[in-house]
């Protein structure tokens, strides 16, 4: 992280970008650099507050585990599954090659 | 009237049907409609049912089966068509209602002002060159403009009660557990909740009445009774203490009118037998900093799904499957969206998750508790939605901060997960227009009764004025 002029943190938003598989155009990260700046900004007024001692809340409501008996019902139909996909043959989903052979 | 016989459910189906028509071209408010359909399920309606006969509008996130759901993003805009119903959905079906059109919503609910949906811009139904508001902006606006008796709607950090404001509807947030989320296109898990927008408080406790409960399907769904909303409904206000949190009232941003409008209806309130308190939510300040960490983190993750596999929208250079999701990602989603991954994926990124979001999930118990403590001396929380009535189209276009900011009393509620409902509270002159404002009433966790009957109070209160 380097800081700017202002004191506030930078993101260097093509390379966080990349970890979120998105592809960006120069204009995007330039449009993006700045407008990312005012919100961090924003966002850092959070340093102001202590919050030593204080637990983090995930849900709002305590979520438990439920345990049910495992029954098989209807769920999705494959076919209006495969109605949806980009891509798909022999009733399933297409897929571009992941591994070499 | 329905069941006396007065209308049929064909002919409500069919008045939506013109509305629409007459109408739409200038508003904007939904992304598809079906009345082929629509009229054969209306005439199958059963009446005796809660709802049955009656024709509810969905915001475009939700499911619905063999109806498309398109979240307002081209990357699920073509060739999409639900193979499940949503639970509420099938709740909806359950009690009678005809399901036949989607309506328009900022890109996956990003946004607060239904400028992000990539397909179309829905305009407020009161100045055409304004927005409706949002993320649920097409919900509030056909209802608003008489093209839909009911619409349902989502609300992550004001996405219901905002844009009900804005248009002059009323637009309820149930508490986080209250309904199901099952079906609902995932944005900010921790917060997100489904709720009505409808002409009156009345209706709205209806439709909750219908969408409420628990579901196997939701593993944060709550088993919580789920009790009758509009037995209680009329009980009225005198002997209720309304707490007003300085920090709203005090606010820089808040508008003169909107400000005179909820003190005036305060005034006839506590005229009435309430008791108006003082309280403090000093957290307040914090809030959106907390809810521009977490919601846009929950959204980083959630989205992932959209990588051009399973469906919508798939971009193959035959470069193999990493530039597929990058290519499929880029052109599939809209700037606001590409925004909040961005910002997601570095809130939670080696080294700042613990600045950023672990800090922000601390701030959120201090915001809940609170809340929680101001809970155990009044019985509802009142003041303004928004700090100013709509704004122009465009006018924030390079700047999403500015709405960001506007939404600082409607994210406390999503933050603690509790209850809020907007209802119409008179207009204002606004930049030359006149705009409605909403009064915001805000509730305990599960406490929707005591909000719906707040509410319902004080449209008594406005339409005997």
């Amino acid at each position: 992280m380097s800081e700017s002029q202002s004191g506030s943190p930078e993101i260097d938003v093509r390379y966080t970008a990349d970890l979120a598989r998105l592809k960006l155009t120069d204009q995007e990260v330039a449009r993006f650099q700045q407008q990312f700046g005012d919100i961090l900004k924003l966002v850092d007024t959070l340093t102001k507050l202590d919050v030593e001692g204080v637990e983090p809340t995930a849900h709002p409501a305590p979520v438990l585990d439920i345990m049910r008996e495992d029954e098989v019902e209807v769920n999705l139909m494959k076919d209006r599954v495969l109605e949806n996909a980009p891509d798909s043959a022999l009733n399933q989903i297409r897929v571009p090659k992941v591994v070499d052979a | 009237m329905l069941l006396g016989g007065e209308t049929t459910s064909r002919e409500i189906v069919e008045s939506v049907a013109t509305a629409i028509s007459a109408q739409d071209e200038a508003i904007g408010g939904y992304l598809s409609a079906d009345f082929e359909r629509a009229i054969i399920e209306a005439e199958a309606a059963d009446l005796s049912l809660p709802l049955g006969g009656i024709p509810i509008a969905l915001k475009d996130n939700i499911n619905a089966l063999e109806h498309p759901c398109s979240c307002g993003s081209r990357f699920l805009e073509s060739g999409y068509n639900s193979p499940y119903d949503a639970t509420v959905s099938a709740l909806l079906k359950q009690a009678g209602a005809v399901l036949y059109g989607r309506t328009n919503l900022d890109e996956f609910a990003m946004g607060s002002s239904t400028e992000n949906s990539a397909i179309k811009q829905t305009r407020n139904p009161h100045d055409t060159s304004r927005i409706p508001g949002g993320s649920s902006g097409g919900s509030a606006a056909v209802v608003a403009a008489d093209m839909a008796v009911a619409a349902l709607g989502s609300d992550t950090g004001g996405s219901i009660r905002q844009p009900a404001s804005h248009c002059g509807v009323v637009g309820l947030k149930p508490s986080y557990g209250r309904v199901s989320r099952y079906g609902l296109v995932a944005f900010a898990s921790s917060l997100d909740q489904i709720g009505p927008v409808t002409k009156t408080v009345e209706d709205a406790a209806l439709v909750l009445q219908v969408i409420a409960g628990d579901d196997p399907k939701d593993s944060t769904c709550l088993p919580a009774e789920v009790p009758d909303y509009t037995s209680t409904l009329d009980k009225g206000i005198a002997g209720m203490r309304i707490g007003l949190p300085r920090e709203f009232f005090a606010d820089q941003a808040l508008d003169s009118g909107v400000r005179s409008n909820v003190e005036e209806a305060l005034g006839l309130l506590e005229g009435q037998g309430a008791e108006l308190v003082e309280i403090a939510l000093p957290s307040t300040e914090y809030a959106v900093a907390v809810y521009y960490i977490l919601a846009p983190a929950e959204a980083s993750s959630n989205l992932s799904r959209y990588d051009g596999i399973r469906y919508g929208q798939r971009v193959d250079n035959g470069e193999g499957v990493v530039p597929l999701y990058r290519e499929s990602r880029a052109e599939g989603f809209g700037p606001e969206v590409k925004r909040r991954i961005i910002l997601g994926t570095y809130v939670l990124s080696s080294g700042y998750s613990g600045k950023y979001y672990l800090k922000a999930q601390k701030a959120r118990t201090l915001i809940q508790k609170e809340y929680k403590e101001a809970f155990k001396d009044v019985d509802v929380i009142m003041g303004p939605v928004s700090p100013k009535p709509a704004r122009k189209i465009g006018a924030h276009s390079e700047s999403p901060l500015e709405d960001y900011l506007a939404d600082v009393y409607t994210i406390s509620a999503n933050l603690a997960g509790i209850c809020g409902l907007s209802v119409p509270c008179g207009t204002v002159n606004f930049e030359g227009s006149e705009l409605p404002v909403g009064l915001q009433i805000l509730g305990p966790h599960l406490a929707e009764s005591q909000i719906l009957r707040a509410g319902r109070a004080w449209e008594k209160i406005r339409d005997s004025g």
